[in-house]
């Protein structure tokens, strides 16, 4: 046998030694894009989930002018982090709105008294339904869609001070 | 008899829930009435990962996504789809990535498929000296 073909086995096992390693020393990369994003807003329609807010609807989000959609819980403390962020967009007069992810009204209530309101309109999805239907992996969560409900981003976790710019850039090229 | 009773009040603690208190959707935990349906529902949901525990399937997980996950398979598996239409209907929205049978369709799929068989015939191409016969010794 040749010389060399005695060294494979030691080499296959090297480059199995470094797989693995590799894989356990790199961070998981737990981001799942949605499919969704190029695509027109899935039908759906929600209850209201809370009184002093309308129910959301797929029809609300092509009324013409772009808008943000974002997926929240009052049980998520990355939503708690965005708040601000959120109430600055919505003073820049971008109209947002929102799915409440199995969440109470009770909740979404003292969630909103404490963090502060900025949607027009609050759908409440119970059962996680609306968020498969958009290809949505956890909250928070924000869609950028067009004025013909057309998604045209997903920003996946919260909305940290430098992606508000960006997002209202998103928002006037959607226009 | 304050340690025993420190002890038996940890007992009674709650963990801090960082999840949802909703209860799960209907069909989250509860099989459809038609066995055959149901069976074809359970064989799907052991086929799709969970997208909170992403080492799992949605079959195996307790992650409240998970669970509605579940109950969307059986509805509509109820509602008359067959199990590739709701495999489909998930890939569209998450990719091939929520499928633990993934098609070779692109560039990443098709070694998935391929090195398994590249690495058999190595294999035995790499053992065939031993299978030989020792002539030389005869």
């Amino acid at each position: 046998m040749n010389r060399w073909l005695l060294w494979v086995p030691l080499v296959l096992f090297g480059l199995f030694f470094a797989a693995v390693a590799v894989g356990l020393m790199m961070p998981k990369d737990n981001i799942i894009e949605s499919k969704m994003v190029g695509k027109p807003m899935p039908e759906f329609a929600l209850p209201s989930a809370i009184e002093q807010r309308p129910a959301l609807s797929s029809a609300d989000l092509k009324r013409g002018k772009p808008t943000l959609l974002n997926i929240f819980a009052s049980w998520c403390v990355p939503c708690i982090a965005e708040a601000p962020q959120l109430l600055e967009l919505q003073r820049a007069g971008v109209e947002i709105n929102a799915i409440a992810s199995r969440d109470t009204p009770q909740d979404v209530a003292n969630f909103l008294n404490r963090w502060g309101n900025p949607y027009t309109r609050i759908g409440a999805d119970t059962t996680s339904k609306v968020q498969l239907e958009l290809g949505s992996s956890g909250v928070p969560e924000t869609f950028v869609v067009d004025g013909n409900g057309i998604i045209v981003h997903q920003h996946i976790g919260d909305i940290r001070q430098e992606d508000v710019a960006r997002l209202l850039e998103l928002l006037k090229d959607a226009e | 008899m304050k340690r025993l009773l420190s002890l038996l009040l940890l007992c009674l603690a709650v963990p801090v829930s960082a999840q949802t208190g909703l209860p799960p959707a209907p069909y989250a935990d509860r099989q459809l009435d038609d066995p055959q349906q149901e069976t074809a529902a359970r064989d799907l949901m052991e086929e799709l990962r969970c997208l909170k525990c992403q080492s799992q399937s949605i079959a195996d997980s307790n992650a409240p996504m998970a669970g509605d996950m579940r109950s969307q398979v059986r509805e509509r598996i109820a509602a008359g789809e067959t199990p590739e239409e709701v495999r489909n209907w998930l890939i569209e929205r998450y990719g091939n990535w929520v499928s633990y049978n993934p098609p070779i369709d692109s560039a990443v799929t098709w070694p998935l498929w391929i090195a398994p068989i590249i690495l058999l015939f190595a294999a035995l191409w790499l053992a065939r000296g031993r299978f030989r016969k020792p002539k030389d010794r005869e």
